[in-house]
């Protein structure tokens, strides 16, 4: 039932407003860096949320920018 | 919907509003002359270099084969990217986050198109009928069944083709928009932005039959 709940979500996706692919990719820079200070990044960038809630190719590049930051 | 990137927001944190000393240096090296920039290009690019090496090690785990040459051409097509798109650099983010951001999407392209590269991507805009197949097992409640048998006809009733595709590959599938992207001919954005309007028919036609989510 949780696998239809995810699936559900997949195939309907986010109902906000989102960014697109290149919106995000431009702005995704300043939103990590400002995740990782601890600022309110979703209110910095509006529709990056709902943007990687939609988009796993997006939201594999925020996870690894974040990532590769808290290492270097 | 689709919005727009906001330049700038009345909460952004002063240190992020404009670049730092340490970006500025970057940026007067790398539009300098001479050694002044060939040796700042060469420093980004061992910085690039770094970077390209850990997403594509880290994405490729125990897999073997030829990951240097992935690395390199990641680190080379990201210092291109940058030097062209010097200009877009705001200073909103220190400059190294700003261009590890390429190097690190190379990377990720690069080694997710490897994984798939000997893999069929089938594109079976029928294929949506699976959603409703799901929609009929012991474990389901009534009203998850009925979501999912809503969805398969909404699907058939309101999407093209193309847009069945571009579905089933992603959300079935788990195909990579990248990868997905390459096969069709497209780019990442354009196939999401498919996605995307497929989406939105979809809650519409929900929404206009009762089913709220």
């Amino acid at each position: 039932m949780t696998d239809d709940r995810a699936l559900i979500a997949r195939l309907l996706g986010p109902s906000e407003p989102e960014l697109s692919c290149e919106g995000c990719f431009e702005a995704l820079d300043r939103y990590v860096e400002a995740q990782l200070a601890g600022h309110d990044a979703d209110r910095l960038v509006p529709g990056m949320a709902a943007h990687l809630e939609g988009c796993p190719a997006c939201r594999d590049d925020r996870d690894s920018l974040a990532a590769w930051l808290k290492i270097t | 919907m689709i919005v727009a990137v906001p330049s700038s927001s009345p909460d952004v944190p002063v240190t992020l509003a404009a670049p730092d000393p340490a970006s500025r240096a970057w940026l007067q090296r790398l539009r300098g002359t001479g050694a002044e920039r060939d040796g700042a290009i060469g420093e980004l690019h061992e910085l690039l270099m770094a970077a390209a090496r850990h997403e594509v090690h880290r994405r490729a785990g125990g897999a073997r084969g030829d990951l240097d040459d992935l690395v390199r051409q990641s680190a080379d097509d990201a210092l291109v990217a940058i030097l062209r798109k010097l200009d877009d650099f705001r200073g909103e983010s220190r400059f190294t986050t700003w261009a590890y951001k390429f190097a690190l999407l190379e990377a990720g392209v690069k080694t997710r198109r490897r994984a798939w590269h000997d893999r069929e991507v089938a594109l079976d805009a029928d294929a949506w009928s699976r959603i409703a197949d799901r929609g009929d097992t012991p474990d389901q409640d009534a009203e998850t069944r009925e979501l999912l048998g809503a969805i398969g006809t909404a699907i058939e009733r309101t999407l093209t083709p193309h847009q069945r595709q571009v579905l089933v590959a992603i959300t079935l599938d788990d195909v990579p928009i990248d990868v997905l992207a390459e096969r069709l001919g497209s780019t990442r954005g354009a196939v999401y932005k498919t996605l995307h309007d497929a989406r939105r028919k979809l809650r519409a036609e929900l929404a206009a039959g009762g089913h709220g989510r």
